[in-house]
């Protein structure tokens, strides 16, 4: 469980979250929706002390994170973030490096560790990819390995910004099944997203952000079905019924 | 996990370590047996077993020839290994310890000790460490405040060398006797090593090198981006200056003895990415071990090509880099378009 209450960041000085309040329940799948600029890869930031100024209370699971060491905080959340710099190492060195705040110097890896990081390429289905360079993979190939990076952190929570961005339809679809997979396996998924629709497939828990605030939040629907939704975007949100539930579409 | 394979990356470690090592010996090798004195394989056996002594081959070997080779593996080893450091810290491949300012730094620090009359080896080490790191931390912070783009810090570190060199010709010209050994130093080259300034190198080299290889995985995080580096738990800023102060160490100890040589800090990690990856584990001691054997190779070609008169190391170096590094610039913008 992530609580997050009065959280106010600045970046130079100029405000840019004013006194935002949210929770993550745990075992879940947590959207963060809004316009762009409205402060949510900042509040996820925040989440990981990403954030340089930053006032209010982070808790995760009932321990203020400002009393956790970058050590300690990385054992309890792996963060993702929108684009990553693409090297040359290969998959399995990549997500080796998930093992990393389990190391102290000189970062000598145990037996546990290479466990770790073949049961994060095993559960990603990457395994037949773990020699291979980042640089010769596709978009999805290295989302998913980054992701594997994140398993082998082995963290409550993983947190990600945008986490659909650069793929195509098919990937997008097989992470978010992987997201729903890791959030039944009890871990505390968090990630911003801007197809409505897959919010309304995926999410259990929405928050809807405008402005440095946070707006609306709840359930998928209930939030999708908030006025404050149409204000926010500024668009008119529309649903229907299919027979694998209920689904959304926009209008101007 | 029915069957850990205790194995997550395929290693080829040893074989790429031990044939860098096996280079590393042919160069050393040649340019102690090659020169306007050859000396035979059994010559130099012979010489090596019976210690420093009074025969020809004796002198040769042991105060001349094996200084100098030392000397060049050192100088190869520190720059190529602070030229590796330096472009994954900046995620740059144009930079290196001789074009973004840090050997002229050293360099500028080394005349000022020297002309002072300070000639004391490890004040000679010392300064050059401190204009080293000085110069690394004047680009760096100065890329840094005005968030520039990564060629723009390659330019901002030809700038900062420029004003260096021609700060230390003003010196020179001011006080002569702080030439070391004039042209070789500002060329860069082993002519006049002498061992008393080799050894508090050697010590740094060394030692820095060993200690960067232990920080290979901090080096590998950081270069997956601020970011990600600080959620997995790293210190960003204190790891990204220690191996900034590593990098300007291992260069101003080069520096101090082998004067500015140029280029090695280049060429020879772009050269060892293409054949070790860039993975740092493998990637440090290959670039150290393949930047001793390329610069003792560089080193005999410059005795060699014109004996028996000799160039500067450096001049070999420049003929080499300047052409390489045009190359990578053509490579970037092929990239880019």
């Amino acid at each position: 469980m992530i609580e997050i209450s009065d959280l106010c960041v600045s970046y130079d000085g100029e405000e840019v979250l004013h006194g935002v309040g949210m929770s993550f329940p745990t075992g879940k799948i947590s959207v963060l929706i809004g316009p762009n600029g409205c402060g949510k890869s900042t509040t996820i930031r925040s989440i990981v002390r990403l954030t340089e100024d930053a006032r209010g209370t982070i808790k995760i699971d009932g321990t203020d994170i400002d009393g956790l060491s970058a050590q300690e905080l990385a054992r309890k959340a792996a963060y993702l973030p929108q684009s990553h710099s693409i090297s040359g190492i290969s998959v399995a060195r990549l997500v080796m490096h998930g093992r990393f705040p389990y190391l102290s110097y000189p970062r000598r890896y145990r037996r546990e560790d290479y466990e770790k990081v073949d049961q994060a390429l095993e559960w990603m289905g990457i395994t037949d990819l773990r020699h291979r360079r980042m640089d010769d993979l596709s978009g999805g190939q290295r989302q998913k390995a980054y992701l594997a990076m994140a398993l082998a952190q082995d963290t409550d929570i993983i947190l990600m910004d945008e986490p659909t961005t650069f793929l195509d339809i098919r990937n997008q679809i097989e992470l978010l099944e992987r997201s729903r997979m890791l959030a039944d396996s009890g871990k505390t998924i968090v990630m911003i997203l801007h197809d409505l629709d897959a919010v309304l497939r995926y999410a259990d828990h929405v928050v809807l952000m405008d402005s440095g605030k946070a707006q609306a939040e709840g359930s998928a629907e209930e939030v999708l079905k908030d006025p404050a939704l149409a204000s926010a975007f500024g668009i008119v949100p529309r649903f229907f019924e299919a027979e694998d539930g209920l689904h959304c579409y926009v209008t101007k | 996990m029915k069957n850990s394979k205790r194995l997550s990356t395929k290693s080829k470690t040893p074989l790429l370590i031990i044939g860098a090592a096996v280079f590393v010996i042919v160069a050393a090798v040649m340019n102690i047996c090659l020169g306007a004195s050859g000396m035979s394989l059994a010559k130099l056996w012979s010489a090596l077993m019976a210690g420093p002594g009074s025969s020809a081959n004796q002198r040769i070997l042991w105060y001349v020839r094996f200084p100098r080779t030392l000397a060049c593996l050192l100088a190869g080893a520190g720059l190529a290994v602070s030229g590796a450091i330096i472009q994954k810290v900046l995620a740059n491949d144009l930079a290196s310890p001789g074009i973004i300012g840090v050997n002229a730094g050293a360099g500028l620090a080394v005349t000022i000790c020297c002309a002072f009359g300070v000639f004391s080896a490890w004040a000679v080490a010392g300064s050059s460490f401190a204009g080293a790191m000085i110069a690394t931390a004047l680009v760096v912070a100065a890329g840094r405040k005005s968030k520039a783009s990564k060629t723009t810090v390659v330019l901002g570190g030809v700038a900062v060398t420029a004003c260096l060199n021609a700060l230390t010709e003003t010196v020179l010209t001011i006080v002569p006797d702080a030439a070391l050994s004039s042209r070789d130093f500002r060329i860069g080259g082993f002519s006049s090593v002498n061992r008393d300034r080799l050894i508090p190198a050697a010590i740094l080299i060394i030692a820095g090198i060993i200690f960067v290889c232990t920080l290979s995985n901090e080096l590998d995080v950081l270069s997956l981006g601020d970011d990600t580096a600080h959620s997995l738990g790293l210190n960003v800023s204190l790891v990204r200056n220690g191996l900034l102060a590593l990098a300007a160490l291992l260069a101003g100890a080069s520096v101090s003895f082998a004067g500015v040589l140029g280029f090695v800090g280049l060429i020879v990690p772009h050269m060892a990415r293409r054949i070790a990856g860039t993975e740092s584990g493998t990637l440090l001691p290959f670039c150290a071990l393949s930047g001793a054997g390329f610069v003792a190779v560089c080193d005999l070609i410059a005795r060699m090509i014109f004996a028996p008169y000799e160039l500067p190391t450096g001049i070999i170096l420049s003929i080499l880099g300047g052409p390489f590094f045009i190359w990578l610039l053509h490579k970037r913008r092929g990239k880019k378009s």
